[in-house]
């Protein structure tokens, strides 16, 4: 009896088996999700999903309508500051805390703790740092400096830099974190033989070590950027959206038409822009890291 | 180990007993404030009292804004509540339509709710096609201005009796540290205070025409313009009032750190629980002294459809007890609110409610925006009016300009 070829399908069986439920979770709630709400954001659906079609007009109405574009430049701000705040700060302090430091473990405790906590209670403990009347400024005033003004949450033109101080506090802790673990990661012996070549040691940060941490930084990236898309919690309990619209972000905008407004077609239409605009990013940078591949 | 059994299906049967008499019927409300906490309490009590039905407090913190969403997402879910409270009006429509909630009419024509409502217009918004499908609880309007009579004093004024007066004020109220008015930042506040100006500097039959019919040349017109103008006199004059919740403001005006508030009659429960007392500490002008009228506007709940024979027969029963005379003003004078009916007695109301009473007896009243507007357009003028009152740099023209959008393109 010859011994029959194994078929493709079967190899690895049980392994496939064990990723069924996955795949069909991904399928079902992921894309079949997303095709759901891409379909009824053209429909008129207020409280409840009609199927009655209407066209682009949900998003003609999206476009005209001032709080939406606040809250997208708000984003963008937001989006961009941090990008590359948190970078820069997380690798800073890293390479700070790689200087073989005393009492490392300390520094990088206190440096993650902020990341421990949610957004509510980091949203919370920056509104009333940065209230004027109990904050900062309050602190400032009483040492004498009663010119000094600092109240970034009640100023419609600064808001969104008030969030971002509350953001990057929490967060940069964590690219800290992944920054150092990138560090450690780098070899001696090119640190040695960086030495021996005479090479300052920040060029051999910005032209060896960076380049060679490309991976840890990719991670980061994402990490960071999943972080500014789905900025919300920290709007909401830092500023509740204000002064006015001022502090608006999109996610913040499609929970209140769907829920609040009652027009899910409205909050479906403004949550299809936004996985546009995650694609507009995502396709590009994942062809470029995944689909490049094959000719190396 | 057998004696602890026993008890335990002792218990159980008990359980299984109690059950056959009565059901534990699950309300959800997002009344978590002092006042209205107490004024709940009183229609629990009652239920209880006057039915072996337990009431099962579903309370939601966060407000109508954060309450709505959770109700309504559990009764689409297939999870529906014993009862809910929403505000009269739009809000239930498409639940209603969608045949999620249980027609009532049954209770309303048994209880003679056709004869004993007052305003009439309370239970026409509660009815679709004929059937009623809510039990009308209160009348709260929004139409008042408060003020401190402490702040004024300080400046040497007179307390104003009208909102000309009340704006003239306003430069020296500054002069002298005080805010003239207290504004919240949250979004509904400022669209709620721009349309008392609108019913009040405009009339009544202005609102009804923009909201009602949708009427966009009228919204473009000069009457419009002049409540524009008002709004933009009343934003200089809420400059400072750095608060959130609207508690917070009408505590500025009790603690005469501001001049005035324009709120709806709940504000009054904050001067109670003050100790403050109306016409000494404090003011309230109804209609802002320029036109008595009030809305009526109020709580309302609507019972989801559950397919349960014992739940439905509370639901009946709650829905008879919430309009019954001694439950009207029991509820009634904890909440601060008008009974809907005007055969009880409120010889204990203060003297603001006291004006509300007249002013609904004689017949100027006028209906909420609740009642004509939908929520998604309430959304757009609150996103609308938060943005002016708080940015100095959007001009009247502007706003009205957006504002004639959301009334032309309002369903």
């Amino acid at each position: 009896m010859a011994a029959t070829r194994p078929i493709r399908l079967f190899r690895n069986i049980s392994a496939k088996i064990a990723a069924i439920p996955m795949i069909l979770t991904a399928m079902v709630v992921f894309v079949g999700g997303t095709a759901w709400t891409v379909t009824y954001s053209f429909t008129s659906s207020k409280l409840l999903p009609k199927a009655k079609f209407v066209g682009l007009d949900q998003y003609e109405r999206l476009w005209n309508t001032p709080r939406w574009l606040v809250s997208l430049e708000n984003l963008l701000i937001y989006g961009i500051c941090m990008m590359v705040l948190s970078l820069v700060l997380g690798f800073v302090l890293a390479a700070l805390l790689d200087q073989k430091i005393r009492f490392e473990n300390t520094f990088r405790t206190i440096l993650l703790y902020p990341f421990a906590l949610s957004f509510i209670v980091t949203g919370l403990v920056w509104q009333w740092l940065l209230n004027p009347d109990f904050g900062i400024q309050s602190v400032i005033h009483r040492m004498g400096w009663t010119s000094f003004n600092f109240d970034p949450l009640y100023n419609a033109d600064i808001v969104i830099f008030g969030v971002l101080i509350a953001g990057l506090w929490q967060g940069t802790g964590l690219v800290m974190c992944l920054m150092l673990a990138g560090l450690r990661g780098i070899d001696q012996d090119i640190w040695k033989a960086a030495r021996v070549d005479g090479i300052p040691s920040w060029k051999t940060y910005i032209f060896i070590v960076i380049p060679m941490m490309r991976p840890v930084f990719i991670t980061t990236l994402v990490i960071i950027a999943s972080g500014i898309v789905r900025l919300y919690d920290l709007i909401v309990a830092q500023t509740g959206g204000g002064p006015g619209i001022a502090s608006d972000v999109p996610a913040k905008y499609v929970y209140d038409y769907m829920f609040q407004g009652q027009n899910l077609g409205q909050g479906f239409a403004a949550s299809t822009m936004m996985l546009l605009a995650v694609l507009v990013v995502v396709i590009p940078w994942a062809y470029l890291e995944f689909g490049g591949k094959k000719h190396v | 180990m057998k004696s602890i059994r026993t008890v335990l299906t002792a218990t159980t049967a008990l359980c299984a007993a109690g059950s056959v008499y009565a059901a534990d019927l699950e309300v959800t409300h997002w009344w978590t404030s002092g006042g209205e906490a107490a004024a709940v309490a009183e229609f629990a009590r009652e239920f209880e009292a006057q039915t072996d039905n337990t009431w099962v407090d579903g309370a939601i913190a966060g407000g109508g804004g954060t309450a709505r969403p959770v109700m309504v997402s559990r009764i689409i879910g297939g999870d529906p509540m014993g009862a809910f409270q929403f505000n009269h009006g739009r809000q239930a429509e498409e639940l209603i339509e969608a045949g999620l909630l249980r027609d009532m009419t049954h209770v309303a024509e048994a209880e003679g709710w056709k004869d004993i409502v007052n305003p009439p217009s309370l239970l026409d918004a509660c009815t679709v096609d004929g059937k009623i499908y809510c039990a009308p609880v209160n009348i709260h309007s929004w139409q008042w201005l408060w003020l401190s009579n402490a702040a004024f004093e300080k400046t040497n004024q007179a307390v104003p009796t009208n909102w000309d007066e009340f704006v003239a004020a306003a430069p020296a109220l500054r002069e002298a540290g005080i805010t003239p008015m207290a504004l919240g930042g949250q979004p509904w506040q400022s669209s709620g205070a721009f349309n008392v100006l609108m019913a009040t500097l405009a009339g009544p039959d202005v609102l009804q025409q923009i909201y009602g019919d949708g009427d966009a040349e009228m919204a473009a017109g000069d009457k419009m313009t002049r409540v524009f103008q008002a709004a933009s006199n009343m934003r200089e004059m809420v400059q400072g009032s750095n608060v959130q919740d609207w508690n917070q403001a009408t505590n500025l005006v009790i603690t005469d750190q501001a001049g005035g508030q324009i709120m709806g009659d709940w504000a009054q429960g904050e001067f109670a629980v003050a100790g403050e007392v109306a016409g000494t500490d404090y003011t309230c002008l109804p209609g802002l002294g320029v036109i008595e009228v009030i809305s009526t506007g109020g709580d309302a709940f609507y019972f989801p459809e559950t397919g349960d024979a014992e739940t439905e027969a509370a639901q009946d029963a709650l829905a008879a007890t919430l309009l019954k005379p001694n439950t009207q003003v029991a509820f009634n004078l904890k909440k601060g609110s008008l009974p809907v009916r005007s055969d009880v007695d409120l010889e204990t109301a203060n003297d603001c409610m006291k004006k509300g009473l007249e002013i609904l007896g004689s017949g100027a009243i006028m209906p909420d925006v609740n009642m004509l507007n939908t929520e998604d357009t309430n959304n757009q003028l609150n996103d609308l009016f938060v943005q002016f009152f708080q940015d100095p740099s959007i001009s009247a023209d502007d706003a009205q300009a957006r504002f004639v959008d959301i009334v032309a393109s309002k369903d």
